[in-house]
């Protein structure tokens, strides 16, 4: 499945932004490339982008001056934020300054690509559906109930939002960090592999009895619900 | 600038010198109004005495006649004092008395004489003493004219005397002023002095110099008190931060050269695709935890470094203990242990939920860890109020930690012996203790229960000050 997603990436370190772009390109993601934060405001202000990947510390004009820029001249992409400062502190300027997701340097090439989709295709996700589906597996936001062919699973409320966030990025990879900060609202590196427990837990209730297994884990990135038997690519059931 | 130049513009000499001016301002009024007020004093004594005299010759006059008046004048001119009598003819001829002669045109008027006036007595030689006196004179009905008076001389006397005796006290007050000034402007000045020595030195590199106290306690040794903590929270810092340096020398370098020596492993034995495969994912998990520990003694210098850098708000303690037991529960399940939770209700501290929560997370973590082999499969979390503070306490029945090893855990890198094969980077109570710090709470550790033998378990706990709210 070619996602035909087009990024801009704003990079001072050339290397690195080759390596970017040759990683977004295998994955089927058209990227271009900006030097610094005067030619990475222009790029952005003159072409239509799905999303944004824009380094903290840029020459000419810094990360966070030129999403503020971009905001006030009513682009609203969704932007990613490089940076090698680091922290919560850190995190929370960066969003505030306009940012829609931030990742600390160094990163695993999966766990930006992962954040770039959903960014991405936040412009079509149907953020209004009060039920999602996937497959046989029904989800109703409304009413708090998971159904599996017709059959009512009982889950406890946090793996109800873990499904929720799993559903709502249907088909795309979610990883660990990305559960921990949108399941429980927390942004540290937990050091132990708790979110792994969760959802084991969370697919022993949504698989167990059933055929067909859903509940999907992508080696060496996250997790991913789906329909389809077989996944092609990094994804292996 | 010269010694007294510095001198003259130190505060003391600047304030003394202000006093100084103020000083002799009211002294000055002081020495007139004295002077003044004496002098109308005696003015008064005087008119008062003669007054009395001249109701007493009326009254003489009245009754034995001129001769009567006369005889008495007579008698009272000759005694010595500073009485004075003259008894004139109708033109002003002086005819009896004690007196020499007179300021022309003063008899001419009944009353008392508008002002002082001069005279010379019969007991003056040859006119050379001047004298004053006030007087009053008399009209009697056959046309003769009497004055009776006082001699000034006294009173001016003594008011001259206590005019200079205010001048020389004045003047005395103000070398003592002077000197006074100069004293202490010249001590403020070196203690000054021996401040910005230290400092100097200070600013040299020996962060361990102090300001010098004089142990009074006044404003000198308060500012120096002041600028000693200061110095101590900057050589603190310092400090931590010539840690984590050597931390990172020590500390990442044993697992850089690991991964350097696996990728060179990978290039020399490995022939096959998987080979490479598999030395790569090893490569990238020991990246991983490089980045991991990296990470945490980044986190770490940051929260030490204080306040600015982490965001503080209300934070719903309850709350965040029972989101972390729910997080860890499934985990600490999978090591076959209960997490049990006793949450009190409606505890909220100031704080940074981010940290908060980390830190808690961080001790969930190591008594799952650390549970090996606990006597009873249980890890106890707790919020609740003791003594007005909030303290979140993680207890579990493994093996614990000895009491004289419980300092050194804490801090950084520090792991036991039984604890180096468990993964981890060393640094997780040491991120507890900082945020605690951050909190201005503190990381207590103690046993669960210290009166068993052998595993006595460990509990660790938070505990933030300020409390409920």
């Amino acid at each position: 499945m070619v996602s035909h997603m087009k990024i801009l990436i704003v990079e001072d370190d050339l290397e690195a932004a080759a390596y970017l772009s040759k990683a977004f390109r295998e994955a089927g993601i058209v990227s271009d490339h900006a030097s610094d934060g005067e030619s990475g405001l222009f790029m952005a202000s003159e072409n239509s982008y799905d999303a944004l990947v824009i380094d903290r510390m840029l020459p000419r004009r810094d990360g966070l001056s030129v999403i503020t820029e971009l905001r006030a001249r009513g682009i609203h992409t969704p932007v990613l934020i490089l940076s090698a400062l680091g922290q919560v502190d850190d995190r929370v300027t960066g969003l505030r300054a306009g940012g829609d997701d931030y990742l600390p340097k160094p990163y695993a090439f999966n766990e930006l690509l992962a954040r770039i989709e959903v960014l991405g295709r936040r412009k079509g996700a149907p953020e209004q559906d009060m039920v999602y589906r996937v497959g046989d597996l029904e989800l109703d936001r409304l009413s708090h109930t998971v159904k599996r062919q017709g059959r009512e699973l009982l889950l406890q409320p946090r793996e109800f939002r873990l499904l929720e966030y799993l559903m709502k990025n249907a088909g795309q990879v979610v990883t660990r960090t990305m559960l921990l900060e949108n399941v429980w609202d927390y942004h540290f590196d937990p050091q132990t592999n708790v979110i792994d427990v969760h959802v084991s837990r969370l697919r022993a209730k949504i698989e167990k009895d059933f055929d067909q297994p859903l509940l999907r884990t992508v080696r060496g990135a996250g997790y991913m619900i789906k329909d389809e038997p077989r996944v092609e690519g990094r994804a292996e059931a | 600038m010269s010694r007294v130049g510095i001198l003259m513009r130190t505060t003391a000499v600047r304030l003394s010198a202000l006093y100084l001016v103020l000083f002799s301002l009211c002294a000055a009024f002081l020495v007139f109004y004295v002077t003044g007020m004496s002098q109308r004093l005696l003015d008064q004594q005087t008119k008062d005495a003669v007054s009395a005299e001249v109701s007493q010759i009326e009254a003489i006059y009245g009754r034995a006649g001129i001769n009567g008046l006369l005889r008495t004048l007579e008698r009272r001119a000759r005694q010595p004092g500073a009485a004075l009598y003259v008894i004139a003819g109708p033109t002003g001829e002086i005819l009896a008395g004690n007196v020499a002669s007179l300021q022309p045109g003063l008899l001419d008027k009944e009353g008392w004489t508008d002002e002082a006036f001069a005279y010379q007595r019969y007991t003056d030689e040859n006119g050379k003493d001047r004298h004053v006196a006030l007087a009053h004179v008399l009209f009697l009905d056959n046309g003769l004219r009497v004055l009776v008076g006082r001699d000034l001389q006294e009173p001016e006397k003594f008011r001259v005397l206590v005019r200079q005796a205010l001048m020389v006290a004045l003047g005395v007050m103000g070398i003592g002023a002077l000197i006074i000034w100069f004293a202490i402007g010249r001590n403020a000045l070196k203690r000054i002095d021996r401040m910005s020595d230290a400092s100097t030195r200070i600013m040299a590199g020996d962060l361990s110099q102090r300001l010098p106290m004089s142990g009074s306690g006044d404003e000198f040794d308060r500012l120096s008190e002041s600028l000693n903590a200061m110095l101590g929270r900057i050589e603190k810092l310092n400090e931590g931060l010539r840690q984590v340096s050597d931390n990172i020398a020590h500390d990442l370098k044993t697992p850089l050269t690991r991964l350097r020596n696996k990728a060179e492993a990978a290039l020399s034995h490995n022939t096959s695709i998987d080979g490479y495969r598999g030395s790569m994912d090893e490569i990238i998990n020991e990246s991983d935890q490089l980045i991991r520990t990296f990470n945490a003694l980044l986190m770490i210098s940051r929260v030490e470094a204080g306040s600015s850098a982490a965001e503080m708000s209300e934070v719903d303690l309850s709350q965040s203990v029972a989101d972390c037991v729910e997080l860890y529960e499934p985990l600490a399940d999978e090591h076959a242990l209960a997490l049990e939770a006793a949450v009190e209700p409606g505890i909220s501290v100031t704080g940074n939920r981010e940290l908060i929560g980390q830190a808690l997370g961080n001790l969930i973590d190591n008594a799952i860890k650390y549970s090996e082999g606990a006597t009873d499969p249980r890890i106890l979390v707790r919020l609740f109020r003791r003594d007005g503070a909030a303290v979140v306490s993680v207890a579990d029945f493994g093996p614990g930690v000895p009491d004289d090893k419980r300092e050194v855990v804490v801090q950084r890198f520090v792991r036991l012996d039984q604890s180096r094969s468990k993964p981890g980077t060393g640094l997780g109570l040491s991120l507890v203790e900082a945020v605690m710090e951050l909190h201005h709470g503190s990381l207590a550790l103690g046993s669960t229960r210290p009166e068993a033998e052998g595993a006595k378990g460990l509990t660790t706990e938070m505990v933030f000050p300020q409390g409920p709210t």
